[in-house]
């Protein structure tokens, strides 16, 4: 701790903050576990899916964006908020056509993890919009199904800012707001499996998909059938 | 003192591939446990067709895609105290409503069972007909999760769900100790 660190409380417990850290990353540092599905470790912040919503002084903001300020008062595991973040990632399943049983990313998808996380094993409440989305088999290593996708923009960030390329863009506004390439299809832009934007971690979903890995570690033994999503964070506290 | 009577149960598969069922029987050796607290009325297990007496607990596997399917479902909620879905098939539509993302054309129906039986590149199909026997029940527009069509009390997820959590709910249902899954519990797969 120096001189310049900010203090502040997540639900009661102390956490130290760099300046400039956002409460998200002060709270991993410190291993409080913050839901999130648009923000990845390394890729920029944007504060778009609101997964990650806490009141700070009983205001709600996006954690993952939001700097961590001295004294603040943060909750973030309460009843009330942990329901606001079950309805958003019930409508992103409500939005999209998601069927887990045929979905290769089932047990690896942090969409489906989150629901397990925020309990959302009960009746559906929203009306689904079943959405007619295309599959873009056309990349001979890559291949996306845009039924899953869930606008988060990890592929864009990474595509632009790791990559270096461009290959996925935002497209339409507002609620047809959508992520396509930059191309007829994917064989049409320069992406490569190799791209940063390709590998299995920056898609939280099945919608960007490596060919011929799919089943490669069978349905139950995946990553979130290891432990609740958040569980390696979480870990760092326990010790 | 009274002597207590066993629980009855009754299952159905709707549209569903029998695979909860199967689920069911991944019970193992604790069915010996369970057939101590109830004894099974209407099922495919025991191959009862209607129901022969009340039942406490209906279980539901796979949600409705035609009129045979509403129809059973219905009877199942008229004659069950508490209706369980098991499996994501019973829960949300499951594989089977995959047709549903797919039907916006203005003829959705025909066109699905046109590309099933007729255009689509894999078929061989001799006769070039779609099935239409009197006797087929008729397909819905959509295929419709349970609780769209009647109110149903608890949903078992899983595709399917594991014998463990089956039996752990239906022990907890029939001990009045069920409080919900274990978050570790919840699987859509
Ligand atoms: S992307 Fe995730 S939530 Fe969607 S179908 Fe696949 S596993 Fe399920
Ligand atoms: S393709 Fe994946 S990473 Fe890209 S916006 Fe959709 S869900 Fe997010
Ligand atoms: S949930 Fe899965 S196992 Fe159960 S009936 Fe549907 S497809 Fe079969
Ligand atoms: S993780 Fe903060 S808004 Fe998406």
């Amino acid at each position: 701790m120096t001189d310049q660190d900010i203090t502040f409380t997540i639900d009661g417990v102390a956490i130290t903050a760099k300046p400039g850290q956002t409460i998200m990353e002060a709270a991993d540092d410190a291993g409080v576990y913050i839901p999130r599905l648009c923000d990845h470790e390394g890729l920029r912040h944007q504060g778009g899916c609101r997964v990650c919503t806490v009141k700070a002084n009983g205001r709600s903001v996006a954690a993952c964006t939001q700097p961590a300020a001295p004294g603040q008062t943060v909750e973030n595991e309460t009843p009330h908020i942990n329901k606001l973040r079950r309805d958003l990632v019930e409508m992103l399943f409500h939005e999209g056509n998601h069927l887990c049983p045929i979905c290769e990313a089932s047990g690896n998808c942090e969409l489906q993890a989150m629901a397990y996380r925020l309990e959302m094993g009960e009746p559906t409440k929203f009306p689904y919009l079943e959405p007619s989305r295309a599959l873009d088999a056309s990349h001979h290593d890559i291949a996306l199904d845009t039924n899953r996708c869930i606008s988060c923009g990890r592929c864009i960030r990474a595509s632009k800012d790791v990559d270096g390329k461009g290959v996925f863009g935002y497209v339409g506004r507002g609620i047809h707001r959508r992520v396509a390439v930059n191309g007829e299809d994917l064989a049409h832009t320069d992406a490569d499996a190799s791209d940063h934007a390709m590998s299995d971690e920056v898609c939280p979903v099945g919608c960007i998909i490596r060919k011929r890995v799919g089943f490669a570690t069978p349905i139950g033994e995946r990553e979130f059938d290891k432990g609740l999503i958040g569980y390696e964070i979480e870990g760092k506290r326990r010790g | 003192m009274a002597e207590l009577r066993k629980a009855r149960i009754a299952t159905a598969s709707l549209a569903g591939c029998f695979g909860c069922h199967m689920a069911i029987l991944d019970i193992d050796e604790r069915l010996m446990e369970l057939m101590k607290l109830v004894e099974v009325d209407r099922s495919p297990l025991t191959d009862i067709k209607r129901f022969t007496k009340r039942c406490d607990i209906g279980i539901i596997e796979g949600g409705c895609c035609n009129e045979e399917n509403v129809h059973v479902l219905r009877d199942f909620r008229r004659n069950c105290d508490v209706l369980i879905s098991i499996g994501q098939c019973a829960i949300m539509g499951g594989l089977p409503a995959m047709r549903n993302a797919i039907m916006h054309s203005d003829a959705p129906l025909r066109e699905c069972l046109e590309e099933a039986y007729i255009t689509g590149r894999y078929i061989r199909n001799t006769t070039h007909d779609i099935p239409n026997d009197p006797a087929l029940p008729l397909l819905l527009d959509e295929v419709y999760p349970c609780s769209d069509v009647v109110e149903i009390d608890y949903q078992i997820p899983g595709c399917a769900p594991t014998g463990d959590v089956i039996y752990e709910t239906l022990a907890g249902l029939l001990a009045g100790k069920f409080h919900g899954f274990d978050r570790m519990h919840i699987k859509f797969d």
